[in-house]
């Protein structure tokens, strides 16, 4: 029990009122769908200070050529009953329902974009699987993706990033009216690619969405989902785990913007990290910024990021931030835990007999199980979870 | 036939201001078929005793002797002491979030049994020992102690202990929080483990209470790391009625540990 392996924890915790003053106010987050109306980013301002901006293959200060293309495949079970693919133009009046890009090089990726993939979702549909293609090595490509759904559907995307490359792209989800959608995002890019995304998730009266993000590959990877509610009753659930290796820099900035009365949101971020002395290290970022404006009583809302160190050379930035503008709530929290094996789990499991080496083993598979666990689709969950054995198989963990 | 030795057992816990002595020489033997009670204010330093054997990392022992039927256990890691036919049933028991009840429960027997139980008999064990705790069939698919109420909690280590069948078991407090139903389900629990084997149990409590249906045949009162008094079970009478502070005052002059 006493291995460098199980030194203490250190955990933060806290509830609204206790924290004091955010750091950065993120209620008056500039938006634009231009480029040119940002300013482009040093690597100071707030909401770059942790990513490399030396590995975003200059998608963000306009040095980027588009010289490649991401294709965007839907899968052939998707063009089953309730399944409509489209190619649109820029001109669309769907495109940008979902929200407006709130960094420079997702206002890139709005402004270069030619041409955009429309999926609409109608009833109860098979479930469809996207896939975003890098645009191969040492290529660039921007990309826009939109899926929709019509009033009361019920229904799975699953969206997987794969291949090489560095692509910038938008991915807008609009769920309307009494829908339901479960949405898995697997960003399972090769060693050499950086995907920054920016999730734009609009929820319509009584929505719901269950997204996962699940984060194993890539150099740099950076998603920004933001969620908005435009109409009261609407549900987000947001799960997300990452898997970082030594080099890789893997960053979720989530923003749950409350501004319509009785909503709710709730947000489990997981990041495991394993470094490699003489590499880069491991690096994890979770922000988690969750605004209740005057007009959202009556919101529920809980976020929770943790993070586990798995080996030395590993850095877990995480950012938990709240900001409330009403009294009248139903009820806001956040939490954030970064550390090595706790302690008292183990403590526990081997109390019971179980050895030490099988007691960590269940507790970094519990780990990864709370959020894989709830993955709908089995043969995708168990891809999942044979690519965390692979990983863990690196460091023996 | 099994015996827990504690011989002048000393621990101490590190705070920021050094090394906190808390057990100052505890002497104990429980032999199978026994139950003792241990009895004791708060801070006492009773719950450091059952964590101190079961071998808490945070408690560093600094003086005396733990065997179970000769073995010294105090040379065995936390696994092997359980192994070896140790339980503690936890005032706390912690979440582990994402290992469900049912994986850890059969991981767990597979290591104090040395083999993994037989699927078929296993599940029908599992389902009757949590029938008889009244426990939902329910709680196997969530995750350890995760969510669950303070009573769930301690109804959950009484399976462990009624699965795992070891040859003593500590109980630390095992019915604070426990409303009159959840009490008489928890020490019938108990009662049954008791009545099954020849086995030892150490009952740490605080209140009288639970000794009304879990009858004691040694009761020890604990103050400032010690014992300081032992008898019969009319010793936990005459705590009802005159409380601990005959035997705080016998450990007078012995800070008292938080």
């Amino acid at each position: 029990m006493s291995s460098p392996d199980t030194v203490a924890a250190a955990a933060e915790a806290g509830r609204y009122g206790q924290g004091g003053v955010p750091p950065a106010g993120a209620m008056e987050r500039f938006t634009s769908y231009d480029v040119e109306a940002f300013e482009v980013p040093g690597g100071r301002e707030e909401n770059w200070r942790f990513t490399p901006m030396k590995r975003l293959r200059g998608l963000h200060d306009g040095t980027a050529t588009f010289d490649g293309t991401a294709a965007v495949d839907v899968s052939a079970g998707g063009a089953g009953t309730g399944v409509t693919v489209e190619t649109v133009g820029r001109d669309d009046a769907r495109i940008g329902e979902g929200g407006v890009p709130a960094d420079r090089v997702a206002a890139q990726a709005w402004s270069a974009f030619r041409e955009a993939t429309v999926v609409t979702l109608d009833g109860t549909p098979e479930p469809v699987t996207i896939t975003l293609n890098g645009p191969g090595a040492g290529a660039t490509a921007v990309a826009h993706l939109q899926v929709r759904t019509t009033p009361h559907t019920e229904a799975t995307v699953v969206v997987e990033g794969r291949g090489s490359g560095a692509l910038a792209d938008n991915i807008e989800f609009v769920v309307a009216d009494g829908s339901k959608l479960v949405v898995i995002v697997t960003e399972e890019w090769a060693d050499d690619a950086v995907h920054v995304s920016g999730q734009h998730i609009a929820l319509g009266r009584d929505a719901t969405i269950v997204a996962t993000s699940i984060a194993f590959g890539g150099d740099l990877v950076r998603v920004s989902p933001t969620v908005t509610y435009t109409a009261p009753g609407g549900s987000a659930e947001l799960f997300g785990l990452g898997f970082a290796d030594a080099g890789q820099h893997l960053e979720q900035r989530l923003l749950v913007d409350h501004s319509t009365p009785h909503c709710s949101s709730n947000v489990l971020y997981k990041n495991a990290l394993q470094g490699k002395e003489g590499v880069t290290d491991a690096h994890t970022v979770w922000i988690g910024d969750v605004l209740i404006r005057a007009a959202a009583e009556q919101t529920e809302t809980f976020e929770f990021n943790r993070n586990l160190v798995l080996t030395a050379h590993a850095r877990a930035d995480s950012v938990p931030n709240l900001e409330i503008e009403t009294g009248e709530i139903a009820g806001a929290g956040h939490a954030s835990a970064t550390g090595r094996f706790d302690d008292e789990q183990l403590f526990y499991l081997q109390s019971r007999g179980i050895p030490e080496d099988v007691a960590r083993r269940l507790v970094v598979r519990g780990f990864f199980g709370e959020i894989l666990s709830r993955i709908p689709l089995a043969e995708l969950r168990e891809r999942l979870e044979a690519a965390v054995e692979a990983e863990l198989a690196v460091t023996g963990a | 036939m099994s015996t827990l030795e504690i011989k002048d057992l000393r621990a101490s816990v590190t705070t920021d201001a050094g090394a906190k002595e808390i057990l100052r020489g505890v002497d104990l033997t429980v032999r199978a078929g026994e139950t003792h009670a241990i009895m004791g204010p708060n801070g006492s330093g009773k719950s450091t005793l059952a964590y101190a054997i079961a071998g808490h990392p945070k408690y560093e022992i600094t003086g005396g002797e733990v065997l179970l039927d000769g073995e010294n256990v105090l040379e065995m890691s936390v696994d092997e002491r359980a192994r070896a036919g140790l339980f503690l049933a936890m005032q706390y028991p912690v979440e582990v979030p994402g290992v469900s009840m049912a994986n850890f429960l059969r991981s767990a027997a597979t290591a104090v049994r040395g083999e993994a139980p037989k699927l078929r008999t296993w599940v029908k064990e599992v389902k009757g020992a949590m029938d008889a705790l009244e426990i939902d069939q329910t709680f196997a698919e969530r995750s350890v102690n995760e969510g669950f109420s303070g009573g769930e909690k301690k109804r959950h280590e009484v399976l462990q202990l009624s699965l795992l069948k070891p040859k003593v078991a500590i109980l630390d407090e095992t019915d604070s929080g426990l409303d009159v139903d959840a009490l008489r389900v928890v020490s019938e629990g108990v009662n049954r483990y008791k009545a099954a084997g020849d086995v030892g149990v150490l009952l740490i409590t605080h209140y009288t209470r639970i000794l009304k249906h879990i009858t004691p045949d040694v009761v020890h009162v604990f103050a400032g790391g010690r014992i300081v008094e032992s008898g019969g079970a009319e010793l936990a009478d005459e705590l009802e009625t005159n409380g601990y502070v005959k035997f705080t005052g016998a450990a007078a002059g012995v800070e008292v540990a938080s």
